[in-house]
């Protein structure tokens, strides 16, 4: 069995809190520029120009992308055959966050208690973590911190089996275009379809990781991204949501079974500042 | 091309400012989020006095991450301006003339607009190491215990924003969207 000690896992996930925040993905900036050529709008364009050059600025002087460092989401891979030595997992990823945040110069946006006195924690603890356990003996984490603008415009519904693709498109689309400037567009969609509620919630929120605009390899859903794509950036909303073509760089569909009875359909919307970094130990 | 304008901004330039404008703000500008505007509201229903004299002033919708060695502020871009909404027309009503932030207001923030004569301008949301650049100077003037959602004055120079809503009814969210809009099938 191979032994993980805790403590790196702190000290990962403190970096890669602090990278994710810095640094933009080269996937994400290339879909941007290609934005850039295709949009029409002059003030979609402006826009697209800020947001490339703010990723140069938080690059080049380690600032974070965007003032919302989020909250930290964590999805970790465990291989079954590894095993944490000197600590607590859950305990090492928290305390990784406190000290990236702390260290990064990151916002701590995370209140106690949600209804009521919504106290600042001031680490920015506990992150949001969703563990699996695979083949292997390796760990993986991925720190996705995710800001509260686009995240307040999560949709989730059950449609009915009749209401099928066409009710799916329809709830999706529907979802960006009353959202707009709301979630920092350009956007990407992450939509899972199917399972049961939480199922779908989470597949909406994995399909966020997928390199931007990488299509799904099964070709059904392949499709249906497409068309989806095509029918939000038909809606007018553009870059900041000034009016424009490009209103979503990517839309990502995870998919998976479901009850005879359900179509769970969750969508998932990650502002232009689409962050996640990864590392495996 | 940019007009240059300065904050607080004048009736007269108000007046005379169009939705889809796009400006350079230089001068003084206050910051204020969710729990700072609760509390603004909650003094003023005491019938006390606010931290600040509001009449004319413009509010940007922010809580910066903090500040570096040597920096002026972190990162600094607009917060949703939604959530402001329940807050908004009352501010406005003691002469709040100005807000910057993102994202789409009730038709109730809007009738209040027109009706004061105000403005709603929307910085690049996501732009926030950019829009850092052009703040000079920064200082937290109540609410310190709120941390990232204290009441701040900036003062600012050539920050970027365009004018969503105006004085007159304008509205470049909607105006932008229909422009740009395909139908499609059986879209509504």
């Amino acid at each position: 069995m191979r032994e993980i000690k805790a403590k790196d896992i702190t000290e990962t996930v403190a970096r890669l809190s602090k990278e994710a925040n810095y640094y933009l993905g080269e996937d994400v900036i290339s879909a941007l520029k290609k934005a850039r050529e295709q949009e029409e709008s002059p003030a979609g364009r402006q826009i697209l120009d800020q947001i490339l050059e703010n990723a140069k600025i938080a690059a080049k002087e380690q600032m974070p992308l965007c003032q919302d460092c989020g909250l930290a989401v964590v999805f970790v891979e465990m291989g079954q055959d590894a095993h944490i030595a000197g600590g607590e997992l859950i305990q090492a990823i928290n305390e990784g966050v406190r000290k990236g945040y702390a260290e990064g110069y990151l916002r701590k946006s995370v209140v106690k208690q949600p209804f009521s006195s919504r106290t600042n924690t001031k680490d920015n603890t506990p992150a949001i973590i969703h563990t699996e356990i695979v083949p292997g003996d390796k760990l993986k984490i991925t720190v996705a911190p995710k800001g509260g603008g686009s995240e307040n415009m999560s949709r989730f519904t059950v449609l009915k089996p009749a209401q099928g693709r066409q009710g799916v498109v329809d709830f999706v689309v529907n979802a960006v275009d009353e959202a707009g400037s709301n979630p920092c567009p350009p956007t990407i969609i992450g939509v899972g379809i199917g399972g049961t509620a939480e199922k779908a919630v989470i597949l909406a929120k994995k399909a966020l990781l997928r390199e931007v605009g990488k299509p799904s390899p099964d070709p059904e859903v392949a499709e249906l991204e497409k068309e989806l794509l095509q029918r939000i950036n038909s809606t007018g909303v553009g870059p900041g949501g000034v009016g424009g073509r490009i209103t979503s760089l990517a839309v990502h569909v995870e998919a998976f079974p479901a009850h005879i009875a359900s179509l769970p359909v969750a969508v998932n919307i990650q502002c232009h500042s689409a962050r996640h970094k990864e590392a495996v130990l | 091309m940019e007009k240059k304008i300065t904050s607080p901004i004048s009736p007269d330039v108000v007046e005379g400012l169009k939705a889809g404008d796009q400006v350079l703000i230089s001068g003084v500008i206050y910051v204020g989020r969710d729990a700072a505007h609760k509390r603004l509201v909650e003094t003023l229903d005491k019938g006390e006095k606010l931290p600040f004299d509001i009449k004319g002033q413009t509010i940007y919708y922010m809580g910066p991450s903090p500040t570096k060695p040597g920096h002026v502020i972190g990162s600094a871009g607009p917060t949703t301006s939604g959530r402001m909404d329940a807050y908004t027309p009352r501010l406005l009503a003691v002469g709040l003339r100005a807000m910057i932030g993102k994202g789409l207001r009730t038709d109730k923030v809007k009738e209040a607009i027109k009706e004061h004569k105000a403005v709603y301008l929307a910085a690049t949301g996501g732009a926030a190491a950019l829009i850092a650049k052009s703040i000079t100077k920064s200082e937290i003037i109540a609410y310190e215990e709120l941390g990232p959602e204290a009441l701040l004055r900036l003062e600012v120079k050539d920050f970027p924003a365009v004018v969503i809503n105006d004085s007159k009814g304008g509205d470049l969210y909607q105006e932008g969207k229909a422009k740009y809009r395909i139908q499609v099938g059986t879209k509504k």
